[in-house]
């Protein structure tokens, strides 16, 4: 590792712009990558997510704006990007007529591993990736879940300090989503990974970092719970309870002026109704909420703190951008 | 050119693990050995003034016509339609490694099915033992022709995969390039409105890229130059612009 790289964020994003005869793709994105951290790209389809990525790994130029990953600028030295970036393409696209083994053989070689590591680094990845068993069958007669292993086998073999995978879950049953997102977790520290989708709780369970992008532009950015509280900015919480509801507005407001309640119209059978109430207030309010309601002789089946989804986070930063979209 | 041989060994290998390669392999085998028995048996009624072997090279054109478009279709369309070529594009391999290191892999296939044509006249000197059905110049003027004409018509061959999403279209671009170098020369040289002194430069022109004449004047035993450098050079542009258009795809996709 050259002194350039060492104090370097491993990928570098400014002003990042690409337009396809017209049509802007992606839209003045800025970004950076640390060393070691796993990012997530979330957006909605035709967001600009495969775009960004390809740009990332110099097989797209950009329009406008800089890359540099690794402290290498992708539009000058794209052959050095080239060997620091492990890369795997939507729908992941594998040539049907050859087995696992020779596969990743002809694909090391093409990385540049050198011929004497190369035995051991398949033997490795497919220990890794759990292909074992099947490095000898024709990659055209797997099933979808062997595949994407092999294309994330494929994207370490070289051990590049960066991997870019688009929708590396895409299509697997909820059994290998698992062991896919636990050997992407495995790569934490290790190498920088940047992972595209739209699954939102998988983004969640593995990226340290998530980066919405809606319409070609970066709406938000953040940890999970950064991008929650940003975004949402309030707490809600659920409660279902029974007694005089006229007097709950005043109950309720002795624990917090600024809460809002809503009431849902239907009664169950013994007189319960469900109450949302929301509140701009981060801390644990549902002790003294408990104390006060009980006081005040109401009933309470259950009360909830309501944490919000990262599809709650998306849907409002999306729902913002195209606010500010139509107000322009 | 660091991958070359990595992309080169690669192909050749997943040529050789195609059943495709095969069935070209066979018909390419059959038509000319019937083409070989047909010549054989005009030989054994009359006494021709020509060897074998010139006239076998001459059908040249019929195995050109349909094996190098089966042979090279394939190359380039086909990795852009499954979307490899992105895979292949990531890793540090330049767009010119991956069209000259497929574009050697078909000529090296080429050449080998030309090869296996070797064993018809091994077969007739072995039975017939007559020394003057086995003339060695126009055997050697045969296949240096085909050695040196095969590195143009294949070339021809990537530069319609790379132009062509589907390998069906590329096929049937490859094959109206092929028969339009191969008559049209023939055809143009024909022609009667290029006789004129001010279509002169054309004229010149088109009789430099007279196919079949350089063929008669490699049996001959003359091996020109000019002939030589015609091939050379179009090998050369046909590749290169192969690579523009792959790279072209690139920045249009």
């Amino acid at each position: 590792m050259t002194l350039l790289e060492q104090n370097k964020p491993a990928i570098e994003v400014s002003h990042l712009v690409k337009t396809f005869s017209g049509v802007t793709a992606v839209n003045d994105v800025s970004f950076t990558v640390e060393k070691g951290e796993i990012i997530g790209f979330l957006g909605p389809n035709g967001a600009g997510k495969s775009t960004t990525m390809r740009m990332l790994t110099g097989y797209m130029p950009a329009t406008s704006g800089s890359i540099s990953i690794c402290g290498f600028p992708v539009a000058t030295q794209s052959e050095e990007i080239k060997r620091r970036v492990g890369y795997m393409p939507e729908n992941n696209p594998l040539p049907e007529d050859m087995r696992i083994s020779e596969y990743l053989y002809y694909r090391g070689r093409l990385k540049e591993v050198p011929r004497s590591k190369l035995g051991s680094r398949i033997d490795e990845v497919l220990e890794v990736c759990d292909l074992k068993r099947v490095r000898h069958r024709i990659i055209g007669q797997l099933s979808k879940g062997f595949r994407q292993r092999v294309g994330i086998a494929e994207a370490i073999l070289a051990e590049p300090p960066v991997i870019i995978m688009d929708e590396p879950t895409i299509g697997l049953d909820p059994h290998q989503i698992i062991i896919v997102r636990d050997l992407i977790a495995s790569l934490r520290g290790r190498m920088t990974v940047i992972i595209s989708s739209h699954i939102l709780p998988e983004i969640e369970m593995t990226c340290d970092r998530v980066l919405i992008i809606n319409q070609g532009r970066v709406v938000a950015q953040g940890t999970p719970a950064a991008l929650r509280r940003e975004i949402l900015g309030h707490v809600r919480y659920e409660i279902i309870i029974s007694g005089d509801f006229s007097s709950l507005n005043r109950v309720v407001s002795l624990v917090d002026p600024n809460i809002t309640v809503a009431l849902q119209d239907e009664t169950d059978a013994e007189g319960f109704k469900t109450v949302v109430l929301t509140t701009d207030k981060d801390e644990e309010l549902g002790e003294v909420l408990l104390k006060k309601l009980i006081e005040a002789h109401f009933r309470v089946r259950s009360l909830n703190r309501q944490r919000p989804t990262l599809e709650d986070v998306f849907l409002a930063a999306t729902r913002r951008s195209w606010d500010v979209i139509d107000k322009k | 050119m660091k991958h070359f041989f990595t992309i080169l060994s690669h192909e050749v290998r997943m040529l050789l693990v195609n059943p495709a390669t095969y069935v070209a392999a066979v018909i390419f085998l059959s038509l000319m050995g019937f083409v070989f028995t047909d010549i054989l048996e005009t030989f054994s009624r009359a006494a021709q003034d020509t060897s074998p072997a010139d006239v076998f090279f001459k059908q040249f054109y019929l195995p050109v016509l349909f094996i190098v478009p089966l042979l090279t279709m394939k190359c380039l369309a086909e990795e852009r339609r499954l979307g490899t070529m992105e895979t292949l594009l990531t890793t540090p391999v330049t767009t010119t490694e991956v069209v000259v290191g497929k574009y050697g892999a078909a000529y090296v296939l080429y050449m080998g099915l030309w090869a296996a044509t070797g064993g018809f006249f091994w077969i007739l000197k072995a039975f017939a033992g007559d020394s003057r059905l086995l003339d060695p110049g126009p055997m050697i003027g045969g296949y240096l022709f085909i050695a040196v004409s095969g590195l143009l018509f294949v070339a021809i061959g990537v530069l319609a995969s790379a132009v062509c999403r589907t390998q069906a279209v590329a096929g049937i671009l490859c094959f109206a390039m092929l028969f339009a170098l191969i008559f049209g020369g023939s055809y143009l040289g024909a022609a009667t409105w290029l006789r004129g002194d001010i279509m002169h430069p054309v004229k010149s022109a088109v009789d430099y890229a007279q196919v079949l004449q350089h063929y008669e004047d490699f049996t001959r035993g003359v091996v020109d130059f000019r002939q030589l450098l015609f091939y050379f050079s179009s090998t050369v542009l046909a590749l290169l612009f192969s690579i523009l258009a792959v790279e072209a795809k690139l920045l249009h996709n």
